[in-house]
């Protein structure tokens, strides 16, 4: 760190991470862009940059011909739904885990671990018959049964591994002093851990707002969140990049920014805490 | 005494999780199989026994073949340029370079756009050969413009989804980086050893375990690539662009082939669970730590 760095080596390498950087955002950016303007700039040839007449048309016609309200409010629903519930299931789940390890408490996270392994594809027709039996294809209910058990490993392993650096005797402590365990959990817990709980929130409302397989197989137009809205545009009639672009820049902006927020607890998260 | 009740209360506090997980687990898996061996269409509805006939449909079904080599190259694919890419740009961002911080929110963005988005961005705003962003940069130096989709559609479909993850192997492969010693690379500069020297003998070695857990991540999540398929090419044109999953997509939904489908299920299973295999070994080694 302290090692000194010439001006001239660092200037070539803020130059190259700069170009590269800007290449890799430029479609994110590009859609921001064509999102202001009308449908005819938007497949304007050679492509305008900046000098069109920026409008907000497409952003008011996306919500009038397709209720994109609805589908925002659906995708909120089910991608905080299902990371509510997971969440309640987990917490109890984790402190077992973290505070009271028996002999099998690895293997049993182990093996939580490896459900996240089996194919979404594999099951997919099962699900599918069942949803269509009991009425559940199309419905947010159905979606935030199907998501919640998909993020619930991964909940209850980043908990874990939250509580893990949380001191034990202080829980022991309030124990002593004739805490039941209902209160541990929620005055003496649950404040230590909030910055953990808060980031496993976090990742699971990112990961579960761009599920894209059980999103596009079990909705259809009522429950569809903005995955499935927005992949009813890849149909080939017409050209409407300037409303896809609108669609998209909203569908995007919230994630993109939790996710610059939650770098860190991405990288534990997806890793299993293999890479900290 | 205290502590036999506290494994009680603990047993008992474990329960709904591992119950639920265990019934979400078993139950459509034991289906999926049971159908595998069912003579059964949504089309029918009669149901008989098919013993290994729809394995062997499956199996011989020259989409099959292409199917699990489509599934390799993406695969494969996405994860050369992942890897290679994403430790050029790890490396790159960890030297002091100024706005540091805003290059890394940049490079690490496409990760956060949703499968769909990303697809039909490239597809339309980037890869339309007539008013798209590469055909206008083609035209500047005079070569003619490709149908990315229609001309090379794996391979289009590997750089929307090589654009995807390769924030999320910089992102790993960076933070790896941040916790190598900084005085043993000191020490080691001080001894003469050169920069080549310096990443085959102290960052490879340092990083090896976090590239193995980055590409055994990703080939998860890329065996089950699927929406970038349905909303670019929806598997085509024929079957080149069809995947495991996208074949079984078809033969359930589309042809209504429940068995069918089913089998195809069952092989995927089989073939995430020879790389979940590795994948549960490493991170099991951690758990020891």
């Amino acid at each position: 760190m302290a090692r000194s760095v010439s001006t001239s080596r660092r200037v070539t390498f803020t130059v190259i991470a700069w170009v590269i950087a800007l290449i890799l955002f430029f479609p994110i950016l590009w859609t921001i862009i064509t999102s202001f303007k009308s449908e005819g700039d938007a497949i304007a040839f050679p492509p305008v940059f900046l000098n069109f007449h920026w409008t907000l048309d497409s952003y008011r016609e996306v919500q009038e011909r397709s209720d994109y309200l609805l589908h925002v409010w659906n995708s909120a629903a089910i991608s905080f739904g299902s990371t509510l519930i997971a969440l309640l299931i987990s917490i109890p789940a984790a402190w077992a885990m973290a505070f009271n390890p028996g002999k099998r408490t690895k293997d049993i996270l182990m093996w939580m671990l490896s459900t996240k392994m089996m194919p979404a594809v594999a099951v997919l027709v099962p699900f599918y018959l069942a949803f269509k039996n009991l009425g559940l294809l199309d419905t947010k209910l159905g979606l935030i049964i199907i998501l919640t058990m998909m993020n619930l490993p991964i909940i209850v392993w980043m908990l874990y591994s939250y509580f893990k650096e949380i001191p034990g005797e202080i829980l022991e402590a309030a124990r002593m002093d004739g805490a039941t365990l209902g209160k541990e959990i929620v005055y003496v817990l649950a404040p230590m851990a909030v910055p953990g709980i808060a980031s496993t929130v976090l990742l699971n409302i990112i990961l579960s707002w761009n599920e894209a397989f059980w999103t596009l197989n079990l909705s259809a137009s009522q429950a569809a969140p903005l995955s499935t809205f927005i992949a009813s545009y890849s149909s080939p009639e017409g050209l409407f990049w300037a409303k896809l672009s609108a669609a998209s820049t909203l569908a995007i902006a919230p994630i993109l920014v939790m996710g610059w927020f939650s770098q860190k607890q991405l990288v534990r998260g997806l890793t299993f805490g293999a890479v900290k | 005494m205290a502590t036999m009740q506290m494994r009680t209360t603990a047993r008992a506090m474990m329960a709904p999780a591992v119950i639920l997980l265990l019934v979400w687990m078993v139950v459509p898996l034991a289906a999926t199989l049971y159908y595998s061996f069912q003579n059964y269409t949504l089309l029918n509805p009669v149901i008989s026994f098919a013993g290994l006939d729809n394995y062997y449909y499956f199996i011989t079904d020259p989409a099959f073949a292409s199917a699990v080599l489509n599934t390799i190259y993406l695969v494969g694919g996405v994860l050369l340029i992942t890897v290679i890419g994403g430790l050029f740009l790890a490396l790159l961002i960890d030297q002091p370079i100024f706005g540091q911080g805003i290059v890394r929110i940049l490079v690490i963005s496409p990760f956060f756009v949703m499968p769909t988005v990303a697809a039909l961005v490239w597809k339309n705003m980037l890869m339309n050969p007539i008013y798209g962003i590469f055909a206008w940069l083609f035209s500047l130096v005079g070569l003619p413009p490709v149908d990315f989709l229609a001309q090379i559609p794996l391979l289009s479909i590997i750089l929307i989804v090589a654009w995807q993850w390769l924030p999320f192997a910089t992102l790993i492969l960076l933070t790896a980086l941040q916790s190598l010693d900084g005085e043993q690379m000191e020490a080691a500069e001080m001894d003469g050893a050169g920069v080549v020297s310096r990443f085959i003998y102290l960052v490879l070695p340092h990083l090896s375990r976090a590239i193995t857990v980055v590409i055994l991540i990703e080939t998860i999540f890329l065996l089950g690539v699927f929406a970038e398929i349905l909303v670019t090419t929806n598997g085509g044109p024929g079957t080149a662009s069809t995947n495991l999953p996208f074949l079984v997509y078809t033969q359930a939904l589309l042809n209504f082939d429940v068995g069918s489908a089913s089998a195809g299920g069952i092989i995927a299973v089989v073939v995430a669970n020879i790389v979940a295999f590795f994948l549960m070994r490493i991170i099991g080694k951690n758990l020891e730590a």
